[in-house]
């Protein structure tokens, strides 16, 4: 007789055996209760890569003494960034499970990134030249920044120097933006999905987007040399600043973003006005509309001082008081509206509208000279060129008329 | 929704209000009507600039959709 089985029916209470089935459920429930065997990062070679027609792709991932069966669902591959080859060196991140119906135990493969400067450079070219055999790199689809943008996106890490530089300059030059923070993984086999979503946000909401990661290794920095978010860039709505790792290093998304940063400082600069100089050129505007004014005023005060002078009848003379007041209650006005620093230019101002007026035609006119005009507004300055019949028009101070030629040249 | 100009509508608006005047072709009643609303697109884009606070916010998902959160900045 067996002693195990004699052994195993004499423990009380013991339960029946287990169908096959049961004992597969009890393990898979049991890997999946690990929380070692959730979420990890392993590190292997690639091979025995098999893509089914249904999208799903399986491969064996293995080392010198021991290999593991990896399954990468379709949704997954889309998402990988690259392409699996035997013989690469790679770090997968997934989750352990069984199979029972196959009965074998399975790394369900989530994400990978190619490990080892080999396999990350062979990736990184074959990524590079397939893009750029596509034009995704052509200088025509680089689209300009825009000047004055109301919205501007980050997508980075939300802890760290780079948001807090971002946010630093754009604060210092530009405080009229709202800044949205989409934060995203910047590093490890998930950066890149969740580079592209944070990029997919965003872009529908600003009106550009800087792309930013501090300095790291190759590996760091790998995420952004996925080809999916290099397409994702690509296609981003508004306007991509990049600025990942240091400026020597030149990733897939730097290539393919309508502009590339050395610093995400300076990218912060690049898409933000400097508030300073805004300032200096709205000043600027307020100076010039003021001086404007002033020119405008003094022109027809000289033109009322002179009718004044030149008209008699009362009636007249006291609109024209009226209008002298409405002028100086203008000027008071001004003087109240006008910009401190307008005020200080005042004096410089007014002599250079003094030399203005003496050079002015309109400074003829208010001296009682007229002009005699095209209808087209030409001057006529020859009575040789005037025949008997022509319509001109004779400008005076305060306005134009018209008026018929019945002689054509005079005596002189 | 009519939405208020925009500190760069603004800014244009005002530098046309200046070119308008120095072509110095305006009637006098034109003239003053030009200045005042440049006037009040200067003193517009000044307080925009001056006194913006600005916005930062972050993007989460959240069960109702994605939502913005304010970013705290030191």
């Amino acid at each position: 007789m067996d002693p195990i089985a004699v052994t195993w029916e004499d423990r009380p209470g013991s339960p029946q055996a287990l169908t096959v089935t049961q004992l597969a459920r009890v393990i898979r429930d049991t890997v999946r209760a690990n929380p070692i065997l959730s979420r990890i990062l392993v590190r292997g070679e690639v091979s025995n890569v098999q893509r089914a027609p249904s999208g799903h792709v399986f491969f064996t991932l293995k080392d010198a003494t021991a290999q593991l069966s990896c399954t990468l669902f379709r949704e997954d591959a889309e998402m990988l960034g690259f392409d699996l080859e035997d013989g690469m060196d790679v770090v997968v991140s997934g989750d352990v499970d069984v199979f029972p119906r196959r009965g074998s135990v399975q790394l369900l493969v989530k994400a990978a990134t190619p490990a080892g400067v080999g396999a990350f450079w062979a990736a990184y070219q074959k990524t590079r030249k397939k893009l750029a055999a596509e034009g995704l790199f052509d200088a025509a689809r680089k689209r300009p920044l825009p000047s004055f943008p109301q919205t501007i996106g980050v997508v980075t890490s939300e802890i760290g120097a780079v948001v807090h530089d971002i946010v630093t300059i754009l604060r210092r030059r530009y405080p009229i933006a709202h800044i949205v923070i989409a934060p995203a993984l910047v590093q490890g086999p998930e950066a890149s999905v969740s580079l592209r979503r944070a990029l997919a946000v965003v872009s529908d909401r600003v009106d550009v987007v800087i792309v930013a990661r501090g300095g790291g290794s190759l590996e760091d920095l790998w995420c952004f040399n996925d080809e999916g978010l290099a397409r994702a860039v690509a296609a981003s709505r508004v306007p991509v600043v990049s600025a990942i790792g240091h400026e020597t290093d030149v990733t897939i998304v730097d290539f393919v973003a309508d502009v590339r940063a050395a610093t995400p400082s300076a990218a912060a600069e690049l898409v933000s006005p400097d508030a300073t100089e805004l300032m200096a050129r709205i000043n600027g505007a307020g100076r010039s509309l003021v001086e404007e004014i002033r020119e405008a005023l003094r022109g027809v005060r000289h033109r009322a001082t002179a009718l004044r002078e030149r008209l008699s009848p009362r009636g007249l003379q006291r609109g024209i008081e009226a209008n002298r007041a409405l002028l100086e209650r203008s000027f008071v006005a001004l003087a109240a509206v006008a910009p401190r620093e307008v005020i200080r230019h005042r004096e410089r101002l007014e002599a250079l509208g003094r030399r203005l007026d003496v050079l002015s035609p309109l400074a003829t006119l208010q001296r009682g000279y007229a002009i005699a005009e095209r209808e087209d507004g030409r001057v006529v300055a020859h009575a040789v060129e005037v025949e008997s019949g022509d319509a001109l028009a004779v400008r005076f101070q305060d306005g134009r008329i018209r008026v018929h030629v019945n002689q054509e040249q005079e005596e002189p | 929704m009519t939405e208020e100009p925009n500190f760069e509508e603004s800014l244009a608006a005002l530098e046309a209000t200046v070119d308008a005047l120095s072509r110095g072709d305006l009637p006098l009643d034109r003239a003053l009507a030009v200045f005042e609303e440049g006037l009040g697109l200067y003193r517009r884009c000044h307080a925009i600039l001056a006194d913006s606070e600005q916005r930062v916010t972050k993007l989460i998902a959240a069960a109702e959709g994605l939502i913005e959160e304010p970013f705290p900045v030191e």
